[in-house]
């Protein structure tokens, strides 16, 4: 098993996100740190749209996740409905 | 009228597809091959640049959106920081030299990033990775002058900020990270990829801007969190650059696998020394502390390195050979370093200061196997040095590493106690280095690195003939001021004052 991450800035835009991101990773653990939210998961994490635009209620477009993007870890698969991390 | 006609939104692929490979062309008048005479002289064999995927798929029109919000909100907070006297809110003004070497060392760096990524944008022959350098040089251009712009409301009112540019050629510790990127830049495209898109930013670049970052947002620095984290929303980018572009190379053909790990052994290093800039920022300079420097090895290291080397090892990649060492190093290199920037502090374009005992006390828990054992008795008999009104100054200039360009003032592998030192002959010179590792790189390219310009040499030829006093003028570097103990320095004299004067009448 090796770890994927991901880490955002902590404001009002990731907030949702995060919370979107818990929903479909039930074992992805969330480390709050200084000024920065970092998401560790093993082997894979997704991220899904549709959740995200649950939580926010308007449509969301997953390359709005680049304004804050800190790091991430992983090899990226993305499309219009999915941004995924996983060691293959 | 016109009768409207329901369009289908292209899908991200089609998108991407449209905007990146259907803007490449085959030349009709031109040969391939001189057009980009620089594509094959390294070795790496390319069968198909069709092959080439970007994750991101992120298209200019995007690239432009996206980047102008980013603007946007970082010029709202640098204008908020100058409004509200930013500069007195930091913890203390310690904190400012890790600022200061990351203006003079790291700033420029980005800047020779943006004309590296340029280059190599006009040199690979696949679209694919043209576009996504063309984004990168722009990416690093933004964040050297972001950088740049944020910390100029530091230069208002404290020293050291002022000359970084000069600083950047002319000064011993500012030359290891100029030196990195000059190898990188005088490199092939290929080569260049590696050092840079995936050594620096996938390997490493965690391990500086991660820590630095929450130091600030700790410290009470709101500039640098924000230029810290406009730079890094790219650096993810840059990231799945770096290892798509390895990916590439090992897919292409299995003869390029030991060219590729030959790279990854040479830049991991390379990497590693430089980054013994950003360890003791995180043990020394922040008044506040994050972590040590061992536990971001930890997390991005070992652990986000070694799930990489895992991953790689399919293509028959192994870990770097200098991977082992560097963990061991991690327990003493702060230590060492920091020791070495207090004892030439009068060469220094930041302030370095004796560790409280309170520091002492957190790096004893931080290194229980190392500190108390061989570095607080070095701290200890300095401190005593300085009561007794005899602060420790080596007026001695330690040999320089010809391929790192660090003084030789690390230890032994598997032994703290004595000094790691190599030599080796080249056409009738002898050329110094700090460790296997850097004497090997060296003697794989020796021809490139007996031109390396060397900041101690510099300051023993004509016109400067070892004259202290006029290389600190020719490094635009204001002793008194710039330089020396924190203890009785303009930064803490002032910072006290206008603190001060903020809390009363």
């Amino acid at each position: 098993m090796s770890t994927v991450f991901i880490a955002f800035q902590t404001n009002e835009e990731t907030r949702p996100v995060i919370e979107a991101i818990e929903l479909d990773n039930p074992s992805a653990t969330v480390h709050q740190e200084p000024a920065m939210v970092k998401i560790d998961a093993p082997d894979e994490l997704v991220i899904r749209r549709e959740t995200i635009e649950d939580q926010i209620g308007r449509e969301y477009d997953l390359q709005e996740l680049q304004v804050n993007l800190i790091t991430m870890s992983g090899h990226l698969t993305e499309d219009e409905d999915t941004f995924t991390l996983s060691w293959k | 009228m016109d009768t409207p006609v329901n369009k289908k939104k292209l899908s991200l692929k089609e998108k991407y597809s449209y905007l990146t490979r259907d803007l490449a062309w085959e030349p009709s008048y031109q040969k391939k091959e001189d057009l980009f005479p620089y594509a094959t002289y390294e070795g790496i064999k390319v069968h198909d640049w069709e092959k080439w995927e970007d994750p991101f798929r992120l298209t200019m029109d995007a690239y432009w959106k996206y980047q102008a919000e980013k603007e946007r909100k970082f010029y709202a907070i640098i204008d908020a920081f100058a409004q509200n006297n930013g500069h007195l809110k930091i913890t203390d003004a310690r904190y400012l030299s890790a600022l200061k070497i990351f203006l003079q060392a790291i700033s420029p760096g980005e800047y020779a990033a943006h004309k590296g990524f340029a280059r190599a944008g006009r040199e690979f022959p696949g679209v694919g990775p043209q576009v996504a350098c063309q984004m990168q040089a722009i990416d690093e251009i933004r964040h050297a002058q972001t950088q740049i712009h944020a910390m100029s409301n530091y230069n208002k009112f404290y020293s050291g900020f002022h000359a970084f540019a000069d600083q950047r050629d002319r000064i011993w510790y500012t030359s290891v990270a100029r030196s990195f990127f000059d190898d990188a830049m005088s490199a092939g495209p290929f080569e260049f990829m590696i050092a840079i898109g995936f050594s620096f930013e996938y390997v490493l670049t965690n391990l500086l801007f991660v820590p630095f970052m929450s130091g600030a947002a700790y410290n009470g620095d709101m500039s640098t969190v924000t230029f810290g984290f406009s730079a890094q929303s790219d650096e993810a980018r840059h990231m799945t650059l770096g290892l798509e572009c390895i990916k590439f190379m090992l897919e292409q053909d299995p003869a390029n696998v030991e060219i590729v790990q030959k790279w990854i052994d040479k830049w991991f290093w390379r990497g590693f020394r430089v980054l013994g800039l950003v360890s003791t920022m995180m043990d020394y300079m922040l008044p506040k502390r994050v972590m040590s420097w061992r536990e971001a090895w930890d997390i991005y290291g070992e652990e986000n390195g070694g799930a990489l080397f895992n991953d790689l090892a399919r293509y028959g990649i192994r870990p770097p050979k200098g991977w082992k060492d560097a963990g061991e190093a991690v327990d003493h290199m702060s230590h060492q370093f920091m020791l070495a920037l207090y004892q030439w502090n009068f060469g220094t374009a930041f302030h370095s200061w004796i560790p409280s005992d309170e520091d002492m006390d957190w790096l004893s828990k931080k290194y229980p196997d190392t500190f108390d054992k061989y570095y607080r008795p070095r701290w200890e008999h300095i401190k005593k040095m300085d009561e007794a009104g005899t602060p420790f100054n080596n007026f001695g200039l330690a040999k320089l590493c010809q391929t790192c360009q660090l003084p030789t003032v690390f230890s032994e592998p598997g032994d703290p106690s004595s000094l790691c030192h190599r030599e080796t002959e080249y056409k009738g010179e002898t050329y110094q280095f700090c460790s296997d590792h850097c004497c090997d790189i060296f003697k794989e390219e020796p021809e490139k690195f007996i031109q390396a310009w060397l900041p101690m040499p510099a300051l023993f030829q004509a016109p400067l003939n070892g004259d202290l006093e006029a290389w600190m003028e020719w490094a635009c570097l204001e002793n008194g001021s710039d330089n020396g103990d924190f203890k009785g320095s303009h930064d803490q004299v002032s910072f006290q004052k206008w603190r001060e004067m903020t809390t009363s009448n």
